[in-house]
């Protein structure tokens, strides 16, 4: 290991480190710009020039590899003389826009600029001026103000996986810009404003908003995808003005997906539930809490009375807090009802009685980047889990084999090794195939074997199998679609025993911040009671729900706003109106994530607790309260907590570590069929990345971005001119009683007999089962 | 329906074989070059249709084209005449050879002729500092040594 010396401290650094490495490892900071740990070496803007012993000129830090006995002076004259150079360089064309600038509190080159800057320039002539770019809804631009360092563009090619900005022009006209007029369109674009050391790049919804000193940061956790990305939410005057990331190498790194950037501004929608409400007939009246909760206990009370426990349905967010959850399956099982769920977008319920335990990834986090090989099943992990997406590309940049069987053949931004594209109903089938493929090559693929013998195997399957069988470390991924499954449970069974078979971990991609914890906690039914699919499809007579809309989250939506529409009685604890004054009859305001203390369980089985970071807005009170209290009104013993850590200590006593004991991929006893795939048109009805939750429904820049666009039928070309239907054009969709009118486009990435059709959207609210059959016709 | 003729992209599939198959993108010089020749300049969709052709994003094609000046990122007339005005090439009289042109040919640097026949443009040093004053056509075929005579004879043959 080469030792060197650095402003005079001996120290031993790693082999192929470069300077600044080794200046971070002895805690001596040297100016940068273009430098950045996640990014390849740009050196380009040259602040890092340090004087090295025997070396006729400064060198760039960043990009000088350190040799043994190396001696390097970070701040000697010569050093702070370059560095002083390069800071008159790039302060030439920076406009002196400060007092306007949105970075300014928080700007690189502000902060450098005071340390090497000279307090007036000697540049006198005219500066250079770009023209702004249009990227889009969320990102700002303040071309002029760039600096070159090219963050933004090694961010796009290397972490995003799409190289959407780039840097045309040469010396003094070089600009960043995007190909044409486009916008930039990925699910982590909002990164570059973190990355750009100016104001160039800018959050353009918290522009002119406020200034960084004004602001108070709170840690919190992001409220949506299962890998639980670390946060500060920014506070001033107890209303939160955005959210930057956290950094945490075993979750998020330093990156932020859009979704959990922007979300905060939901938090202010006109839709904010702030008093609690009452029907009174066809009008709705605020009330205060103390009447709302009244009528709940006393509708609740009366039903379970007359028609028992069974008679009430409890459906729960997978988003809500531990805390929320646990009290709620509490309540549930004190007023004698075992029907309680966070499932509502699942169909297939077999696998509970099989399972052992909860289901959760099966593996680290920060090990999906170090995987060799992984095959991902029914999972659109870019637009459900953008940050794990992320890391599956570092892996298979690093020589990772990435290989997918899926409804779908997205492009996933980086090299996919084999494949195998099916329609839904055909999804087991395919699956069937590499467990077969894998008997074939002699394994043991366990309690399956008997029942896949009949199965024909493909070349693809044999080419998934035959990667699975290599490599050391390797995992299968179920993924939201698989999970969302008619036929889940048999997908379950099958990766349990091809993983068992070559080796491979089993892991779900959960789709939401707590699912993890929903089934930890026991918000599934445990002793007989009806799952979700079950408490829709035979309608009760109450619902309690929390955080939900039914209406979106459900699998068959239609179905379920008809048995909320039937019920006696409905009471939604919800921080939104939304549809909910549709079919129900108290609406009880709760806040959400930013303004409750809480926890959330992550796909890896991580808990991470979180403070309020404002006061709850207008009446608003934490779910967990509303539920302490509402359990004291019913009289059910156990609901005395002062606190949301005491309702934790409860729920999980020994906190991270119950929540360790009780995941288990494994699954037995699953049987298989092999009917035909379905006849007819398959449905991809997958919940789109900006319609996940309550919160994101309701963001409105996120609302503006490409990827929240109105539902449309996608079909592949082949389709399109089988049923003599022309591109662009209205269609019919039907399935069953429900029908949609939407525009029809093409992609030749989907199975020729399955059409995707998001779901979780108001427009397609009105279709059945996500991943039923349905019919085109023209119009 | 190719935007390229079958010769240029033979052409570019020649450059593309030089290097390992998933660095096809090392061509971009070359294959922006054979497009610029065949369609006399590079129009965005004909830069698109190369940074297709070669797997790569048209962006980064177009910062190869933006970067180097003989890329011409604008319709230009059938013959480009580039003159180099550096130093060694002025001290040999490249200055009035350029005066001469414009003077001629009625357009500036960086102008192309109402007919569409010519444009002129300033060039750097060309690396044949013996030989000025000098210039290039379409970048391609370089004229050395020249005085108003050569010139002339040198526009009369581009039609
Ligand atoms: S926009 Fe910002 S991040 Fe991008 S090159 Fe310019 S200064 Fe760097
Ligand atoms: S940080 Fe080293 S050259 Fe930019
Ligand atoms: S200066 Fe004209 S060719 Fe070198």
């Amino acid at each position: 290991m080469p030792h060197i010396e650095i402003d005079g401290s001996e120290i031993e650094v790693a082999p192929g480190a470069t300077l600044m490495d080794a200046a971070a490892q002895a805690g001596i900071y040297i100016p940068h710009f273009c430098y950045h740990k996640k990014l390849s070496i740009a050196a380009s803007c040259r602040m890092c020039l340090v004087e090295v012993e025997k070396a006729p000129k400064p060198l760039p830090a960043c990009a000088t590899p350190v040799t043994d006995g190396m001696k390097v002076w970070t701040r000697s004259e010569r050093a702070v003389e370059a560095q002083k150079g390069v800071m008159e360089f790039l302060l030439i064309n920076h406009p002196l826009d400060c007092p306007i600038c949105d970075q300014g509190g928080e700007c690189q080159l502000q902060d450098l600029a005071v340390g090497y800057g000279a307090s007036n320039s000697r540049y006198a002539e005219p500066k250079r001026v770009v023209r702004e770019k249009e990227l889009g809804p969320l990102i700002s631009t303040d071309m002029t103000r760039c600096i070159h360092c090219s963050r933004c563009v090694r961010f796009g090619q290397e972490i995003a996986g799409m190289m959407e900005l780039g840097m045309p022009g040469r010396g003094e006209h070089t600009e960043v810009m995007p190909w044409l007029e486009h916008q930039v369109t990925s699910e982590l674009s909002g990164n570059v404003i973190d990355l750009c050391p100016v104001g160039a790049l800018t959050s353009k919804p918290f522009r002119y908003k406020a200034r960084g000193w004004e602001l108070s940061r709170r840690r919190t956790v992001s409220p949506h995808d299962g890998l639980g990305a670390n946060m500060l939410v920014h506070v001033k005057d107890g209303r939160v003005y955005r959210a930057v990331p956290q950094d945490n190498e075993a979750v998020n790194e330093c990156w932020l997906a859009d979704r959990d950037r922007y979300s905060y501004e939901a938090l202010y929608s006109e839709d904010r539930l702030t008093r609690p409400m009452v029907r009174d007939g066809d009008r709705w009246v605020e009330v205060d809490w103390g009447k709302a909760l009244a009528q709940v206990a006393g509708a609740l009370k009366m039903l379970r009375d007359t028609h028992g426990g069974d008679a009430i349905g409890v459906l729960a967010s997978p988003h809500q807090t531990v805390e929320e959850l646990h009290l709620l399956q509490k309540l549930a099982r004190g007023l004698g009802s075992d029907n309680i769920d966070h499932r509502l977008n699942h169909s297939d319920f077999a696998a509970d009685a099989g399972r052992a335990g909860a289901a959760w990834l099966g593996l680290p986090v920060a090990e999906l980047s170090n995987l060799d090989r992984v095959l991902l099943v029914g999972a659109t992990v870019r637009k459900d889990q953008p940050l794990a997406a992320q890391r599956l590309r570092q892996a298979v940049k690093a020589g990772a084999q990435l290989s997918i069987i899926h409804a779908a053949d997205d492009d996933l931004l980086c090299k996919v090794a084999h494949k195998l594209v099916v329609k839904p109903s055909a999804l087991v089938q395919a699956l069937a195939q590499v467990a077969r493929a894998l008997q074939e090559a002699g394994l043991d693929v366990g309690a399956v074997a008997a029942s896949i013998g009949g199965v024909a195997v493909t070349d693809a399957a044999r080419a998934i199998a035959g990667s699975l069988r290599g490599g050391a470390r390797k995992a299968l991924l179920l993924g939201s679609l698989a999970q969302q499954h008619p036929r889940a449970a048999e997908l379950h069974q099958l990766a349990w025993a091809i993983g068992q078979a070559s080796g491979a971990r089993v892991g779900f991609l959960s789709p939401a911040a707590n699912s993890v914890g929903a089934q930890v906690l026991g918000v599934q039914p445990a002793g007989g009671g009806r799952n979700a699919g079950r408490m829709l499809a035979e309608p009760r007579k109450a619902y309690v729900l929390m955080g939900v809309e039914p209406e979106l989250d459900a699998y068959d939506a239609r179905q379920a706003l008809e048995a909320l529409r039937g019920a006696e009685f409905v009471v939604a604890l919800t921080a939104f109106k939304g549809a909910a004054p549709d079919y129900a009859h108290v609406l009880l305001p709760i806040a959400p994530y930013t303004e409750t203390a809480g926890s959330y369980v992550n796909m890896e089985g991580r808990l991470q607790a979180f403070h309020g970071a404002v006061k709850p807005l207008g009446e608003t009170r934490p779910a967990w309260k509303v539920l302490r209290v509402l359990g004291n009104l019913l009289e059910l013993p156990g609901f005395e907590f002062d606190s949301a850590e005491a309702v934790r200590a409860e729920a999980l006593p020994e906190g991270e570590a119950t929540v360790r004991a009780r995941l288990d991929n494994a699954v037995e006893g699953v049987a298989l069929a092999h009917p035909a795939p379905v006849e007819g048109l398959d449905r991809v009805g997958e919940t789109p990345i900006y319609q996940l939750d309550p919160l994101v429904r309701r963001a409105p820049a996120l609302q503006k971005t490409a990827d929240a666009a109105a539902p449309e039928v996608w079909a592949h070309g082949e389709l399109i001119a089988r049923l003599g239907l022309e591109e662009g054009g209205q269609v019919r969709v039907t399935q069953g009683e429900g029908a949609a009118v939407l525009r029809l486009r093409r992609d030749d990435r989907l199975p020729v007999d399955a059409v995707r059709v998001a779901a979780g959207h108001p427009l397609t609210a009105g279709l059945g089962a996500r991943l039923g059959t349905l019919s085109l016709e023209r119009l | 329906m190719t935007l390229l003729t079958p010769e240029s992209l033979a052409q570019i599939d020649r450059e593309i074989a030089k290097y390992p198959a998933e660095h096809k993108q090392s061509a971009v010089m070359a294959a922006l070059r054979i497009a610029q020749t065949e369609k006399g300049w590079l129009s965005t969709e004909t830069i698109e249709y190369v940074a297709e052709y070669l797997g790569m994003p048209a962006i980064a094609a177009y910062e190869v084209a933006t970067f180097y000046n003989m890329y011409e990122l604008s319709p230009c007339g059938r013959h480009k005449i580039t003159v180099c005005t550096n130093l060694p090439c002025q001290l040999q009289g490249a200055g009035d050879i350029a005066e001469y042109l414009k003077k001629k040919l009625g357009i500036g640097f960086g102008e192309t002729t109402p007919d569409g026949r010519f444009t002129l443009k300033e060039g750097e040093c060309m690396g044949t500092c013996g030989s000025g004053p000098l210039c290039l056509h379409n970048n391609h075929k370089m004229y050395t040594r020249l005085t108003p005579q050569t010139v002339d004879q040198l526009l009369d043959g581009l039609k």
